[in-house]
């Protein structure tokens, strides 16, 4: 008994601001290098958000500059609606005060925690308030507000508020202090660049301590804003739809056909027969044993999908591929998107994407890129359901070496997109395994590995190609010098040769004691109308015959002739030079030409 | 054969093979040629001279890709080089030839092996031997010691030596080109040709060559060319029967394999190497249970060695069959030098006698 009392002298209700500032790795902020980036991403986020709801560019910038030591002064500025005044201090002083929470739609952030916690780690670190300044219009002035939270009450404390000029006719701007280091820095350029490659509409620009990087936009086209949609009858819990009925006024049948999505009359008919229940029932009338018999009921009865086309807003194949190639440079890229799907009455859709070659590193695992909603995943790939499902497919039957990873110069995207994307934790690092989705993964990853495996089978006949250009165009001719020598015969020509096996246009470049020779022989059956390009350091102005034009670049010059090859006909070109530089042939298909640069 | 003869006819050889390519490309052929595959599964018995050749198992090597057109260009050089030292009559080591082709670009060498496997290439297709060349190897060939007297001509005069009287107690070295060696007289009733050093000196301090009237040929290992045509010529010119004593574990079988029928890598060349008469002594799989000698667990590579075997051509019979499983069964290696855990005399007193009289040498 005593015992008991004095605990319950010590037992008191704990407010959630004092519960993150204990738990701040739940957030994301269990270091201050990341707490730099979990600052970014979240500001970012809403950045992105509010822009995409007001339907206009999102152009972003984002600052990290030093103020004192170990101290950094974070800055996220954006186009956006801007805030009405009176919401600023809670927006920013509040945890789980937001706008999405309520709503089913695709949306980055979703629970009002991210960047409340953001200003509530400074004000833990260095005691500065958040300096928010804000604007909803041209019409409007800009207001500048200083606010904190009172961690006891979880409630906002202005430290002070004025009107003033600000150049942006509307937008947000948030700045943040606190106690970090830049040993992130490349994890949150690693960051933005994933965010614009998702976000192909958005213009990012980074000035991290002075330094300055744009990631330009990719598109011009502002992604519709998903709307938000009523609540699947299979995706609700018993509290949820105790709330719902508690506030609805009609009949049962007018509560189910009015609060949830995909249900009709003849549907509500139905779950309402399952349950027991009269449909002339008042909804608020019901009590908790009739709503449990009333949710089974709505989970039995089949219900047409969720209607994802307007709750969620894939990024489209077209724009993946343009997104990726503007931030990486690839030999190949293939982007591929799901039709939505369901999982416990949520939609979700799965897009993906493979890329290959380019500046990826050859050696070691593939690169994965995962997203949840327009945002990248940094973080516990080891944890995440896109890893696992990438792990269980078997590369090898792409052509690709595999240990558990797929491994070799490969990029893996994927991205999940859902009204509730499922995360392991509140850190939103990664996606938990539900069956349904996982499945959609799998499906997408194999489906581009049979594109990958096209690609790479194709280009593995070019290289046969080319290993037989080389071998009959460079090495053929110096067996048949060294061949003639021994024998003590004339030069045995190789031409021939050439011409039996490549019946192609082939264009070969050989530079000996400083004349670059060009020569195109038109081995087809037909004749061929050729451009030649003769891009190097290389004036060529003693050429016989003279290029037909000449560009110069930069101490470069473009020499270009053009030619008509009868079947059979050869063409050559001798001028001075070191023979350095590219030679190209046009006119003719990819498939019908070999050009041999015996100079390399 | 004269020496000026050998040359021309080295020459001709090799410049037939570059003017049979200018014909090929001359007529608008990609250049090819043709060469037996080298393997296991490519030897076969030749019955008029009893020993494993090459089969008709052949591989095209046609410039048409990169990798076998730079083989081709190799082969060019070599033949060029080749060419060259004939008509100039010198000579260089195969280490030598590696070297030179730091200065052929595209046809350089990557590592000596495949320059010395290119050698071999072109004594199959000539049917003649590197030496024909001008081609010397590295590797010095083994010692002979025992009642013979032999003559060796040698860049500083002709020599005649006898392989006991006047060597010392690391015998007479068999010197790389065994054709300016011949045999005078001996006084000898068989070879035995041993496999470590430890076992030939034992022989030797035991008086063995004397009381048996033995010629001891020190095989160092899987034995050099020049070794193994000398145990050919003691077989074949001077009548003499060879034996083989080796270890007991699956790679001194391969010695002995090489002795008496050829090795995979000179198949082209076994009539000039191999001693088909050769027996094997032991030490057999039978003696390390028979004489309970001192043995090692086999190894993981042992075992695959031993079963490699039991698919080799060479080692089909039933003798090889029966000791190669009775020591799959056994799991047990001995080396000759464990004849010692029974006393220094026992190999040249009880062992060699029994066995050498049991297989009718003696």
């Amino acid at each position: 008994m005593v015992i008991a009392e004095d605990l319950a002298r010590e037992q008191r209700s704990i407010s959630v601001a004092e519960f993150f500032e204990k738990n701040k790795h739940l957030l994301g902020f269990d270091s201050p290098t990341r707490g730099i980036i979990t600052t970014v991403k979240e500001a970012v986020d809403n950045a992105l958000d509010a822009c995409e709801e007001a339907e206009v560019l999102p152009d972003i910038f984002v600052g990290v500059k030093r103020v004192e030591d170990e101290v950094y002064r974070i800055t996220v500025e954006d186009n956006g609606p801007g805030i009405v005044p009176e919401n600023v201090p809670p927006v920013f002083g509040k945890l789980l005060y937001g706008s999405r929470f309520h709503q089913i739609r695709q949306s980055r952030g979703q629970q009002g925690i991210g960047i409340s916690a953001a200003v509530l780690y400074a004000q833990l670190t260095t005691g500065t308030p958040a300096r928010i300044t804000s604007r909803t219009g041209a019409k409007t002035p800009a207001h500048r507000f200083e606010v904190m939270i009172r961690t006891e009450t979880n409630e906002p404390e202005v430290i002070s508020h004025e009107e003033i000029e600000w150049d942006r006719t509307h937008g947000t701007r948030i700045e943040i202090q606190f106690r970090s280091t830049l040993a992130a820095k490349k994890r949150l350029l690693d960051y933005l660049r994933l965010t614009a490659i998702v976000n192909p509409h958005a213009r990012i620009t980074a000035d991290i301590d002075g330094e300055i990087t744009v990631f330009e936009r990719a598109s011009d086209e502002v992604p519709p804003c998903p709307k938000p949609v009523l609540p699947h009858p299979h995706g609700i819990e018993f509290g949820a739809l105790k709330r719902l009925a508690a506030a609805s006024t009609g009949t049962v049948e007018e509560f189910l056909v009015g609060s949830f999505s995909r249900v009709g009359k003849k549907t509500a008919e139905e779950m309402i027969g399952l349950a027991g229940l009269k449909p002339s029932r008042k909804a608020n009338k019901l009590d908790s044993n009739e709503l449990k018999r009333l949710l089974e009921a709505m989970q039995a009865v089949r219900v047409p999908a969720p209607p994802a086309q307007q709750c969620l807003s894939p990024i489209g194949e077209d724009l993946i591929c343009r997104g990726l190639e503007k931030e990486i440079h690839l030999d190949f890229i293939k982007a591929r998107t799901r039709p939505s799907a369901v999982y416990g009455g949520h939609s979700f859709i799965v897009e993906a994407a493979i890329g290959y070659g380019g500046r990826i590193p050859p050696e070691g695992n593939a690169r994965i890129l995962r997203f949840a909603n327009r945002v990248p995943l940094l973080y516990q790939q080891g944890a995440c359901a896109i890893t696992d499902c990438v792990s269980q497919v078997n590369w090898k039957n792409y052509g690709l070496a595999q240990q558990g990873l797929p491994v070799g110069p490969v990029l893996i995207m994927v991205h999940v997109a859902s009204t509730n994307v499922p995360f392991t934790s509140e850190s939103k690092d990664a996606i938990a395994s539900i069956p349904e989705i996982e499945r959609e993964i799998v499906l997408v990853l194999q489906e581009l590995g049979r594109e990958l495996k096209r690609y790479l089978s194709r280009r593995e006949k070019k290289k046969l190609q080319d290993d037989r250009a080389r071998a009959v165009c460079s090495i053929i001719p110096e067996i048949a010098a060294k061949v003639s020598e021994i024998v003590e015969l004339p030069p045995v020509d190789t031409t021939p040769i050439e011409g039996k096996i490549m019946r192609k246009v082939v264009a070969k470049k050989r530079t000996v004691d400083g004349k670059v020779s060009i020569e195109v022989n038109n081995y087809t059956g037909k004749e061929v109308e050729i451009v030649i390009y003769s891009l190097s350091r290389d004036t060529a102005e003693d050429a016989v015959p003279r290029p037909d034009f000449v560009d110069s670049i930069d101490g470069e010059y473009n020499k270009v002739w053009r030619c008509t090859l009868g079947a059979g006909e050869a063409w050559r070109v001798l001028y001075t030079g070191t023979g350095e530089g590219t030679l190209d042939l046009r006119g003719v298909d990819d498939g019908m030409k070999v050009v041999v640069d015996l100079d390399v | 054969m004269s020496r000026e003869e050998m040359d021309a006819r080295a020459k001709e050889r090799l410049v037939g093979i570059a003017r049979e390519w200018y014909e090929q490309m001359r007529d608008g052929v990609v250049p090819y040629i043709r060469l037996p595959t080298r393997t296991k599964r490519n030897l076969e018995y030749d019955d008029d001279s009893e020993v494993w050749k090459y089969g008709d198992r052949e591989s095209t090597r046609s410039a048409a890709t990169e990798k076998s057109a730079i083989h081709l260009l190799k082969m060019a050089y070599v033949i060029g080089f080749l060419k060259q030292q004939l008509v100039e009559n010198r000579s260089s080591t195969l280490r030598e030839l590696y070297y030179i082709s730091e200065g052929w670009k595209k046809a350089k060498f990557a590592a000596q092996d495949e320059s010395n496997l290119l050698i071999e290439d072109l004594e199959i297709i000539t049917e003649m031997q590197r030496e024909a060349f001008h081609l010397r190897p590295e590797e010095d060939g083994a010692s002979i010691f025992g009642p013979l007297r032999l003559r060796e001509t040698t860049r500083r005069g002709v020599k005649e030596i006898h392989c006991q009287e006047d060597v010392g107690e690391a015998g007479y070295p068999i010197p790389n080109n065994v054709d300016n060696l011949e045999f005078i007289d001996h006084d000898a009733k068989f070879v035995i040709a041993i496999e470590t050093g430890g076992m030939y000196a034992r022989l030797m301090e035991n008086g063995f060559d004397q009381d048996y009237g033995a010629i001891l040929v020190h095989l160092k290992g899987q034995p050099a060319r020049s070794t193994r045509r000398v145990l050919r010529r003691l077989n074949e010119s001077l009548g003499l029967p060879v034996v083989v004593f080796t270890d007991g574990d699956p790679w001194s079988y391969r010695i002995y394999a090489s002795v008496a029928y050829g090795s995979i890598k000179s198949a082209h060349i076994s009539e000039l190497l191999a001693t088909p008469q050769a027996q094997f002594v032991g030490v057999q799989p039978s003696d390390i249970s028979d004489y309970n000698l001192p043995a090692d667990r086999l190894t993981e590579q042992d075992i695959n060695a031993l079963k490699a075997e039991l698919t080799d051509p060479r080692f089909a019979t039933d003798y090889w069959h029966n000791q190669i499983k009775l020591q799959l069964d056994m799991r047990l290696k001995s080396e000759q030098q464990a004849f010692a855990s029974r006393g220094l005399d026992f190999v040249t007193k009880e062992y060699l006698p029994t066995r050498l009289s049991e297989m009718g040498v003696i």
